[in-house]
Order: structure tokens, then sequence, then C-alpha cells
């Protein structure tokens, strides 16, 4: 989205929004030292509190929202927030999936109210925790926790060229080839959820020598079957593999159903 | 100054503490020196500084779907068979920046990549290995679009074979015809011998570079029991491989086969995850990714290994052609055993049995194959090959 194509002979306009989250996708932009000034000299960061009190209303040309929805309040927000952002974007596993908090999508999220808060008729929350998409259109996702730096310069250089962002879909065994990891799998029997997990980290995890676990969600076509079926060959038992399935991406529907299959079995 | 070269083709006797200065002969010439030395869990290639970082007294187990270090009985240094993955990381990197643009003005200037090739030597190459840059050589050097960066890389190269004195379980390199002894495409070719505290190597030259470094090891002629014992150690491997693949008609039955039940079956199994791909040594084929700089001014064109078991890479305007693993897997697989014969004139595959072993569901090459050989049943769709499943 060049300046020229926002019609208006201006720099895009961004917005930060936080939901249930821990803020970490949204330090992988501040994080991005070396290239956060050219960043800002590209773009116009016009609502951001993590990082300024500035805060200008919108409308805005682009929104990076990062956290799941888990309250009334985040629900009615994040409808706001659609009708104010030309092209929204979610960024981190939390906006994407739900996030490790989509655990209590599971559980009787009263019970932890009540375990957890002295006064817990203050406390309103929603029963589920679940991804942005759920409530509104997105226009583009970034998997991971967090996200991934180049990724995210990736997807602003890629909208500001007005170009499609390189941002594969494929598993994370291609990242880890190319790198010239060993498969952690195969030579040393740790599970490991690379190959149906989607690109993007540059297979962190296996070039630590141990196995990935879906922090980036599910891959384009992943065959969990087919991976269930491998976890037990290495001696995992049916909790181990649930709980594989149920981490970082638990609610993303291709692990749920994986998780809950493996637990009628 | 060398006078009398050994000559190519004969075989040559050294004791192994004679290879020593081999290294050191190669880096005198220019080359940097790659071959097979232990990282974490694996056997693997990287740089080599002396043979002392070879895996002496290791070797690889190996089945469908797992891989395992395990020490000899002995002090072989290349007791081991190939590892997870190739010299094709070598001759055809899996990334590489093909050019940058730098704006100028309203227009743009084209910075070409000129660096410098690097030149490998690489030591412990398999038989398998040889037929594989064989097979690359025909596909990426071809008489009309060769590739610039394999061309360059291809040219400085020298090979030192190893034959294999040893095999693994998913070795199947016998029926695809790339079984040791090596016969050529190699500067020197090695094969150990290890007989208790003796550790010797018979050596042969395949070029005049080979010669020449060869020379410099003071090599004395093998007598005919050395060479009937090198012999009788690659035979004895050979007759001991547990896989094979029936090839003859090979091409037209997966052409015949196109509808086969084996083709969903495997696909249930299939995670399309392109780890067979990565690891295979003769799998070529890369994609484009053009990065552009945040503020606008430059731009990257770079090339990356790639897979046709992902849904972009068969995607056309429109979508993606092969969107089932089931058509995927019988790309690969298609691909691999009939439609590169057509296209290169051989199969694009070697028998060395990495897909085999690295398949993290440990998908099975010569039982797909062989089950893909069972008659097909009743042909459903009037016979006619059904156009590729969405």
């Amino acid at each position: 989205m060049s300046s020229e194509e926002n019609g208006q002979g201006r720099k895009p306009t961004v917005a930060v929004f936080k939901f249930a989250s821990c803020d970490g996708c949204q330090l992988t932009l501040l994080d991005a030292e070396d290239e956060l000034l050219e960043v800002a000299d590209a773009v116009e960061i016009v609502y951001f509190p993590e990082a300024t009190s500035t805060m200008i209303k919108g409308p805005y040309d682009i929104g990076l929202v990062e956290g799941s929805i888990t309250t009334h309040h985040d629900a009615e927000r994040i409808q706001q927030i659609r009708r104010q952002c030309r092209t929204l974007v979610t960024i981190g596993v939390c906006a994407t999936s739900g996030g490790l908090q989509a655990l209590r999508n599971w559980k009787d999220v009263g019970e932890f109210v009540r375990r957890v808060y002295a006064k817990p008729d203050f406390i309103s929350t929603l029963k589920m925790s679940t991804p942005v998409a759920e409530h509104v259109p997105v226009d583009f996702e970034l998997r991971g926790c967090p996200i991934s730096k180049g990724q995210l310069l990736e997807l602003i250089s890629a909208m500001l060229a007005g170009r499609k962002p390189n941002i594969p879909t494929y598993s994370v065994c291609l990242e880890c080839k190319r790198r010239d990891n060993i498969c952690v799998m195969v030579a040393e029997g740790i599970p490991c959820m690379g190959p149906v997990t989607q690109a993007g980290c540059g297979a962190l995890c296996p070039s630590f020598r141990r196995g990935c676990f879906g922090c980036f969600g599910p891959m384009e076509s992943p065959n969990t079957a087919s991976l269930t079926a491998q976890f037990r060959v290495l001696g995992q038992s049916d909790e181990e593999i649930v709980r594989a399935f149920r981490g970082f991406s638990a609610w993303a529907w291709q692990f749920r159903q994986a998780g809950e299959e493996c637990e009628r079995s | 100054m060398v006078t009398n070269l050994p000559a190519i083709g004969t075989q040559f006797l050294l004791d192994a503490a004679a290879l020593a200065p081999l290294i050191p002969s190669l880096e005198r010439r220019g080359y940097q020196v790659a071959g097979p030395t232990i990282r974490g869990a694996a056997i693997v290639y990287d740089t080599l500084h002396s043979l002392d970082e070879l895996p002496a007294g290791w070797t690889t187990e190996h089945e469908a779907g797992t891989y395992r270090l395990k020490k000899r009985a002995d002090d072989a240094w290349f007791g081991f068979t190939v590892g997870p993955d190739s010299w094709k990381r070598y001759l055809h990197p899996p990334e590489a920046r093909l050019f940058a643009a730098r704006r100028d003005g309203q227009s743009f200037q084209i910075v070409e990549e000129n660096a410098e090739a690097p030149r490998w030597a690489l030591v412990g190459v398999r038989s398998c290995e040889l037929a594989a840059i064989a097979i690359q050589d025909r596909v990426l050097l071809g008489e009309h679009y060769g590739d610039v960066i394999y061309e360059a890389r291809r040219r400085g190269l020298f090979l030192v074979a190893v034959n294999c004195t040893v095999n693994s379980p998913t070795c199947f390199c016998v029926s695809m015809h790339s079984a040791p002894p090596a016969e050529a495409g190699f500067d020197l070719a090695l094969t150990e011998l290890v007989e208790g505290p003796r550790h010797r190597f018979l050596a042969e030259a395949g070029s005049r570079q080979g010669a020449e470094v060869l020379a410099e090891l003071g090599p004395a002629e093998a007598t005919a029991t050395d060479r009937r014992e090198a012999e009788e150690a690659i035979k004895k491997a050979m007759g001991g491989l547990q896989r094979s693949m029936r090839t003859a008609g090979l091409r037209e039955m997966l052409y015949e086969h196109f509808e086969h039940p084996r083709w969903e079956d495997a696909a249930a199994r299939c995670l399309c995850c392109g780890n067979c791909t990565m690891v295979c040594p003769t799998c070529f084929c890369t994609t484009v990714e053009d990065r552009s700089a945040v503020d606008g001014n430059g731009a990257e064109r770079l090339r990356k290994w790639d897979s046709c078991f992902s849904e972009n890479f068969s995607y056309i305007h429109g979508g993606s052609v092969r969107m089932s693993a089931k058509s995927r897997y019988r790309q690969w697989l298609t691909h691999k055993l009939a439609a590169w014969v057509d296209q290169f004139g051989s199969a694009g595959c070697v028998g060395c049995g990495r897909c085999i072993t690295w398949c993290p569901a440990g998908i099975d090459l010569t039982k797909e194959v062989a089950a893909l050989w069972e008659p097909a049943g009743p042909p459903r769709n009037g016979g006619h090959p059904a156009p590729g499943p969405r």
C-alpha cells in the first residue's frame, strides 16, 4: 500500500491493538531494532499503546491485532477495530488460533475464576478463548509464538510495495532441511510437530535438537492422523499425543480435531 | 615435481596413515575439503581440515523412518552408508541470491551476483552419489538451459569416491545400477580394507588431477590378492542388500497405474512434509522469492529449494493443480521413476535409500513400487486416466 495507493498522498497509518496475550508479538516490532527506523519512516504508527502514549483516532490503513478474544468487551472492541482498519492483520498464535489460553475451551472457566479470584463476581469472561477470525474477517495472518520478526518485516515491505508477501504455508521440515538440521524424529526418536506445522520460525526448536511444538499452527495440509500413528511408533502415550496437539495452537481446528480423535481412541 | 604419475585406472595400495597428506594436498591446490563427520546424532557432510575428523569407528543403522549412530567393532573410517544430507547442498545450494536491484531515480539498476563459486573437494562420495551427481549434471548442465550456479560449482569440483564395503537395510543401489565399485566420474577412488590392526586403502586415480594427488601419497601398486580382497569386500556388501526395486518396464507400469488404489493408501500415510525431496540427491526443484526493502529502494531475488509436496508448488492462475496428498505423492514418485526417463534419459533415483530412512512416517519407496506392480483391479473411469484430483 504505497502512499499513492491510499489516495491521500501520505504515508500509510498503522495501529497496533492488543487483546488477551503476553505482548510478545508487539515487542517483536519494537525488537526490529535495525529496521525500526526504516519502518517508522515508511509508515506512520499512530496508535501503539505498548510503545507510545500518542493515540490518534482511526480510521487506519493497517491494523495489527495481537491476542485472542476472551471477554464480552473484546468481542465488541474487535468489531469496532475492524470497521476502523482498511487492512486487518492478526499477529501471533493468540490472535490466529486462540493461544495457550484456549486450553480453557476444554474446561469450565467458571471453576478457574472461582479458584483464582477472591471475588469471582467481579470477573466477566467468555467461556472460550477464540481467534480474531472467528469474530471478524481478517485480511492476513502472521503465525507463531511469538511471530517471526522477518515475517513481520516481509509483510510490511510487501504491503508497502503492493506485492504479495512471501509467507510460506508448507511444513517446518522444509526450513529445517534447508538449514541442514538433522531430523530429531528420525535420528533421535524425539516427537516433533514439524511435519504438520507451518514454516516461518526458521525451524528454531529443531535447530536446538528439540522437537517442534507447533506454535506456528497447522501447515496447509496437515496429516495429523499419520503423525499420530508415528508418535505411537515412537512410544508416545495417547495422553502425550493429546498434549502435543493441545499446546500453543490447541484451538486451530486441525490440531483440535487430532487431539480429540486421540482422546476418543 | 611429479614425474611418473600413477596410471589412471590402476589400483594402488596405501596404508591408512599414508592418506594423512590427502587433505593438505587438496587444500594446497585451492580446494575447500568436505567429507563425513559426526555432528549431533548423525554422520553428516561438513568441512574437513584433517582425516582425524572422519567418523572412525562409527557406523549407522537405518530403517524406514529411523536412523541411529552405533559404534563399530573396528576403527574403519568409512564403515557407514549415506547420511541425512547429500552433496546436493554443495553443488545446488538450498538458498542462493540470483540478483539484487537498487532504485535509481525513476528507474532501477540490477546488481548481479558475481561471488566466486567455492572450489570443493568432496571426500567419501559413494557410487550412488556419483550417479546422483551425473543425474544432476544431465538436468542442470543441460545443453540449452544450464544452471549457472551449479555449473560454476561443478566445474571446480574434485571428487574422492569411496566404494562401499558395508550396506544399510535401506540401500537398493544394485537395482538402480549405481552400486560400487565406482567406474567413472571421480578423480580418486578409495576402497577401505580393515582387518584387525591392518588398515589399508586401495586407491585408483580417475583423472590426471587425481593421479597427481595420488602420486604425493607414495602409493605402491596393489597385488592381485589386494585387488581380490577389495572386490570381495564390495561384492559381499552388495550381495547383502535387503531392498530392491523391479525396474524393467517400471516407467510403463507407473503410467498405466495412474489410478492404482495404492496411491490413496500411500497418501493416507504421507505427511506432505517434503522431507523426501529435500534429502533426495537428485531432486532439484527450486522456487524464487522476491524481497523488497522497507524503504522501497532495494530488492533482491532469492532461489530456494522447493518441494513438489507443497501446495504452492503447482500453483498456477486460479489455484494449485495438485491439492490432494495422493496427487502430490504420485507426482513425485512418477516423476522420479518414469517421467524423468522421458525428460532426461534415465530415472531420477539412484537407490541411496535416503527418502526411506528420512521419511518421518517411514514410507518405503521400494514397498510402494512393489505394491504398485500388483494389478490395479478393474479400471475406473472407463480406463482413461482421470484428470488430476483437486
